[in-house]
């Protein structure tokens, strides 16, 4: 069985992001990219499944501008064996994602297709479902433990009150939540390996996919900003605002 | 214009989720609620008898009485052609289900919303809601995920709408449903508790933090939050996590106790009226947002609070 991860370069979880001054969006100019996390837990998960014999090959593709292979070649060193990389310096919606992704779906013909559940740049949250309901297939979102039992997969998700499992016909579309496993970082041999595997660049046009956004954003700004207030001393000054607030 | 919104719901209850989405649809136009379920008949009486809502359409059938997408998103995107918008609340059922609708429907979906600017036009969080955006669609139609938090709720009674049952194409034979564990809590739900107490990865361990933060929530009547280090560190169940990839909170007191305060954590309750932060390290940024702070050991000061209230 093959498996499809879609990884997707975003700014690092760790900065703190900028809006810039015009108004127009977030500036990510000299800001340090990443790998969108959850996306490396998707790469992890399918990296395991196919330790586990589950899977035979892993195919990493990410839709982004030119610097996007830098994403692709942390997923081909993790141990990803090949990747494609659909290049667009404009910013795809994620309707426009899952439409390239099942036209890629539709070449690659994979059992399973494992996604971050949301991008921590625009968190969206929407792209594998979407692209399931694209392929008519079953979705196992915000994943906690995968199983891949024969022709289905058996997914624990995360749920508002605590976990809910599900049996999906394969092939089936899993978007992972945080607890699925803790990604491993790529070797030094192995990121040098990488560099040896194969990675096709393509166009949003070989698929027919047309990238138009559908939302206009008029506008962006910062959040109203909260100000910091008092510190108290000791406990029985913290306790006396509390009672103020007329909850005890 | 004329919506559609998701009822949440276990077959018996109307969730609390559903109240501010309603309010969000009415900014919209007429509303039309989706009851999809099993058995679910008092689910459709509450949801009619919800103040503003116009008529609630059921669609009955054990196919739905697990809330699985699958079979959930086709019914409503068949709905939706005699609908303009279709809304559903932004918690984990919503979210499942309405990106496939939007897929369905061709539609690109506006996620998360904090406000309606105008027909076509929301406010909306990204990056961890350190930029809030506003976007309008150019979609024919609407698919739209509503951050409850960020609308009131509407009143559970006032409303007397018709109630129609409608069916779909039933089990798409691709999914089913094995088990679910939920746990049962005496305590408010996270989301819609006035005051929560929450604890971080100084709380050590699951022991610790059970005897330093039980008490204290027990006293208030809170319901009991935690970061994402003190998820992940097994301290408690996942459906606790407060942040950007978990919950959002807005209560009226927040108290964070040995949170530091990463931007993913704030992300998910800086909308709380009063934050109260205890923390040993002065420089935490958790008192950037706090309106009172208290430095100290966690360990002496929490067990002394709750004695003194």
């Amino acid at each position: 069985m093959k498996i499809l991860v879609p990884v997707k370069r975003v700014i690092d979880y760790n900065v703190k992001p900028r809006v810039k001054a015009d108004g127009t969006g977030v500036d990510l100019a000299n800001v340090k990219m990443s790998m969108n996390p959850f996306d490396e837990i998707a790469v992890e998960e399918a990296i395991r499944l196919k330790e586990k014999g589950a899977a035979t090959e892993i195919v990493a593709v990410s839709i982004g501008p030119a610097k996007a292979q830098e994403t692709l070649r942390t997923a081909l060193a993790m141990g990803a064996d090949r990747a494609i990389l659909v290049e667009t310096e404009e910013e795809v919606e994620p309707l426009a994602v899952a439409k390239i992704l099942k036209a890629i779906a539709d070449e690659e013909a994979p059992g399973l297709v494992i996604l971050g559940k949301q991008s921590i740049s625009d968190d969206s949250n929407q792209t594998g479902q979407m692209l399931a309901a694209l392929m008519g297939r079953p979705q196992g979102t915000f994943a906690n433990t995968v199983a891949v039992e024969g022709d289905s997969v058996v997914v624990k998700r995360e749920v508002d009150g605590g976990l809910q499992t599900v049996k999906l016909a394969l092939p089936a579309i899993v978007t992972t939540d945080l607890r699925l496993n803790e990604p491993r970082y790529a070797s030094l041999p192995n990121i040098m390996k990488a560099k040896q595997k194969p990675l096709a660049t393509k166009t949003a046009a070989d698929y027919g996919v047309d990238l138009t956004p559908r939302l206009k954003t008029l506008k962006v700004a910062e959040p109203p900003v909260r100000q910091a207030g008092e510190k108290v001393a000791d406990v029985a000054a913290l306790v006396e605002k509390v009672k103020a607030l007329g909850i005890a | 214009m004329k919506t559609l919104v998701l009822v949440e719901h276990d077959n018996t209850k109307v969730a609390d989720a559903t109240l501010p989405v309603v309010t969000a649809a009415a900014k919209l136009g007429e509303v039309h609620l989706l009851v999809a379920g099993h058995n679910c008949g008092a689910v459709a009486e509450a949801a009619a008898k919800i103040a503003g809502v116009g008529k609630v359409h059921v669609a009955d059938d054990a196919a739905y009485a697990n809330g699985l997408a699958e079979n959930v998103a086709p019914l409503a995107a068949a709905l939706m052609a005699d609908h303009d918008a279709f809304l559903a609340p932004a918690t984990t059922q919503g979210k499942n289900v309405a990106p496939r609708v939007a897929a369905h429907l061709d539609v690109m979906q506006v996620s998360e919303i904090l406000s309606v600017e105008g027909p076509k036009t929301f406010t909306r969080p990204i990056y961890a809601g350190n930029a809030i955006a506003t976007v309008e669609s150019t979609d024919a139609k609407l698919v739209i995920t509503v951050r409850g938090t960020a609308f009131e709720k509407a009143a559970t009674e006032g409303g007397s709408a018709a109630i129609e049952a409608v069916s779909g194409a039933g089990d798409a034979g691709t999914s089913s449903f094995v088990s679910s564990e939920i746990a049962k809590s005496e305590r408010p739900e996270l989301t819609s508790a006035k005051i929560i107490v929450s604890g971080g990865r100084a709380l050590k361990d699951a022991e610790t933090f059970e005897a330093t933060i039980t008490p204290l929530a027990d006293k208030l009547g809170a319901a009991i939050g935690a970061s994402r280090a003190a998820v992940d560190a097994g301290y408690v169940p996942n459906d606790y996590q407060v942040g950007q990839t978990g919950k959002i909170v807005a209560p009226e007191v927040y108290f964070a106790i040995g949170i530091s305060g990463a931007i993913q954590h704030l992300a998910g309750m800086k909308d709380s009226k009063v934050i109260i932060a205890i923390n040993k390290d002065e420089d935490a940024p958790i008192f950037q947002v706090a309106d009172i702070g208290l430095v100290a050991d966690l360990f002496t000061a929490v067990p002394e609070l709750t004695g003194a209230l």
